[in-house]
């Protein structure tokens, strides 16, 4: 029983970063089409963020050093910042390009990111201690489980429920579903299409710094490589759950967690390092049976 | 029309132009007979195999693929496995069959053995992903790579995991490399103008009209798929002679990063675009890592720092993307300059530039 209830909580809290991830690449591909391949150095940037540039090998903490509560809105408010900033230089220019384009211009992005905090922070990875306190563990009915992962899990659910709401309740969330429906149909009715996109960038840079909190906490360790591995799981989970559907991605990247969970604690041992092989493997042979993706929207579809 | 000429005729000055650019650059190099300069010539044909190879699939299927690189791996490691000392491989890669352990072939025969192996490998692997949509199809390419370079990273007892192989015995004189490069030009040139590259070249432009002509997408972006494997499989077999040692991270993203960039500034859709973009950016790289070396400016050294090389790439990638997407080449072909049939049928059977790549 315990043991199951230690599964499900990892799980679930995987679960919950790779779906906060895939809800940032989704989000952005609803609106404009693009599959953002710098998603991932967003991440890192956030992270990068609390710490003073500088190539040393120990982490000069600076802005890691604020209280909590001013902390993490600060943070929340680079990774909006830099996702707005990068659709106000590049993305804008790409409004009319065609997907393909857009997904390599948004992968050169990526490395000019990633490079740049190479530049200013070098390769190696430092270690910083933010929280550490709720990695230790505590027990509950019996399993031994960070609060961390407790956090994590409301923390998703929280965020999820204001989106929903954002997304139902509000005139701009409004805007963002007609737009993501369709695009053209959409600023002919008077969705402002800068509005909407910019916010769509926001929502998601923001969803970046939130996985990128998340992460360094959970490992205390920042490295510039930090955000891909979230990145190609949230793609993946995104292609899952039919490419331009939300509640599509988040289901998706859930059930990759659960998965990926499943698999680390019941594979043997030897096969263990592979276990990602394994979880992508079984994404490849899902999607031989539902190439559209389990929740396919219409949006996405082609036509032959 | 029974006398307009045959395609062959129309085009067949864009691979020689191509061939004579790298017999240039490969002279340059004997005449300047220097070790590093050397060395970076092999860098310029290997990356000219890669990019070709990475053309053949993007630039007529127009679909991105960012697992390609997987393949090159795949191609180091087969014939780092296949020409290596049997001793070296005894105490290091045990877990290999024992056919391989005690093989010792000679280069030409890695080559080859990489090329088959990364050919039978992208026939599995597109199998599948070819059924995708154009973007879900980047997509799971890009976790294809992930996969691969995962199983490379961990499997200890046959690729050695993260600790790099070394022992490969190292190629240094230009020709083999020249002659690979040659061999696949033309192949990407006979493919391109081949009843299938067509195919796909009008299934790209207009996918509907293409399946309705009776054109099967799936099976004609699975050839393209296994081709362009196969020549990434033989880049990987030849940088891993060029180097001597190969370790699973060089082939993952800073790769992909590089191949793609050269293939985007070239312009994607033509295969003079992929050998241009190789040559440009070659140059471009190269003053730039001498430049984060530091030079002596006679008052000092002055350098810059490191990340600047890629930094530029990317930037000179986005620029490109935004002003000329189409690349240097306006994916047109060079053709031979007064040669009127080709300048009036545009050198490969191109579509009108701009709005070619669809997905």
């Amino acid at each position: 029983m315990t043991a199951i209830l230690q599964i499900l909580f990892d799980a679930l809290s995987l679960g919950s970063l790779y779906a906060l991830g895939a809800l940032g690449i989704a989000l952005i591909f609803g609106v404009m089409r693009l599959v953002n391949f710098a998603h991932g150095d967003y991440i890192a940037f956030c992270v990068f963020a609390m710490l003073w540039p500088s190539i040393d090998a120990a982490a000069i903490v600076f802005a890691g050093n604020l209280p909590t509560y001013l902390l993490i809105p600060l943070i929340l408010c680079v990774g909006a910042g830099l996702s707005v900033l990068s659709e106000i230089l590049v993305f804008r220019r790409f409004r009319n390009a065609n997907p393909a384009t857009m997904m390599i211009a948004s992968f050169a992005l990526g490395f000019v990111i990633k490079y740049l905090l190479l530049m200013l922070y070098s390769s190696r990875p430092k270690s910083i201690d933010l929280w550490s306190n709720l990695s230790q563990q505590i027990e509950i009915f019996g399993a031994r489980i960070p609060p961390l992962q407790v956090i994590t899990i409301c923390t998703t659910i929280v965020i999820l429920l204001a989106l929903t709401a954002f997304l139902k309740r509000t005139r701009y969330g409004l805007e963002m579903r007609a737009a993501a429906e369709n695009f053209t149909m959409a600023r002919m009715l008077g969705v402002r299409a800068n509005l909407v996109i910019m916010l769509a960038f926001a929502l998601s840079g923001m969803l970046a710094a939130a996985v990128g909190l998340i992460l360094v906490t959970q490992t205390g360790t920042v490295d510039i490589n930090m955000g891909a591995n979230i990145m190609l799981v949230a793609f993946v989970a995104t292609v899952i759950g039919g490419l331009g559907s939300l509640p599509g991605a988040v289901i998706a990247g859930f059930l990759i967690g659960g998965l990926s969970s499943l698999m680390q604690a019941y594979l043997p041992a030897d096969a263990r390092p592979f276990r990602d092989a394994f979880v992508y493997g079984a994404v490849i042979v899902m999607l031989i049976w539902r190439p559209n993706g389990l929740f396919s929207s219409k949006a996405a579809k082609q036509r032959v | 029309m029974q006398h307009r000429p045959s395609i062959i005729a129309r085009t067949w000055s864009t691979p020689v132009i191509l061939i004579a650019i790298l017999l240039a650059v490969a002279l340059a190099a004997v005449a300047a007979g220097s070790g590093p300069f050397n060395q970076t010539v092999i860098e310029i044909f290997i990356r000219v195999v890669l990019v070709v190879g990475l053309y053949v699939f993007i630039g007529n299927s127009g679909v991105i693929s960012f697992g390609h690189i997987g393949f090159t791996c795949l191609g180091a490691y087969m014939t780092a496995w296949l020409t290596m000392l049997p001793a070296i491989k005894k105490s290091k890669l045990k877990g290999l069959p024992d056919i391989i352990l005690n093989a010792k072939l000679q280069y030409g025969w890695g080559l080859l053995a990489a090329t088959v192996f990364a050919a039978i490998c992208a026939y599995v692997i597109g199998k599948v992903l070819m059924r995708l949509s154009g973007i879900a199809a980047s997509i799971a390419s890009f976790a294809v790579l992930a996969v691969i370079i995962q199983v490379y990273s961990n499997w200890d007892s046959v690729t050695g995991a993260q600790s790099s192989v070394v022992g490969i015995p190292i190629v240094r004189t230009i020709w083999p490399y020249f002659l690979c490069a040659v061999i696949v030009v033309a192949a990407a040139y006979l493919y391109s103008i081949s009843r299938s590259g067509l195919a796909l070249r009008a299934a790209r432009d207009e996918a509907t009209a293409a399946a309705a002509s009776g054109v099967d997408i799936p099976r004609e972006r699975l050839i393209a798929f296994v081709i362009s494997g196969a020549m990434m499989g033989l880049g990987g077999a030849l940088f891993a002679h060029s180097v001597g040692v190969v370790t699973p991270d060089t082939f993952y993203l800073g790769l992909t990063f590089v191949t793609l960039s050269m293939l985007v500034v070239g312009g994607m859709n033509s295969l003079s675009g992929a050998v241009l973009g190789v040559v440009v950016l070659s140059i471009i790289i190269q003053v730039l890592r001498w430049l984060e070396k530091g030079i002596d400016a006679g008052f000092g050294v002055i350098s810059i720092p490191n990340g600047v090389q890629e930094i530029a790439i990317g930037v000179v990638m986005i620029v490109i993307l935004m002003f000329r997407p189409t690349g240097m080449t306006r994916n047109r072909e060079l053709v031979w300059p007064g040669n009127k049939l080709s300048a009036d049928a545009g050198a490969l059977p191109s579509p009108a530039d701009g709005k070619t790549l669809k997905t």
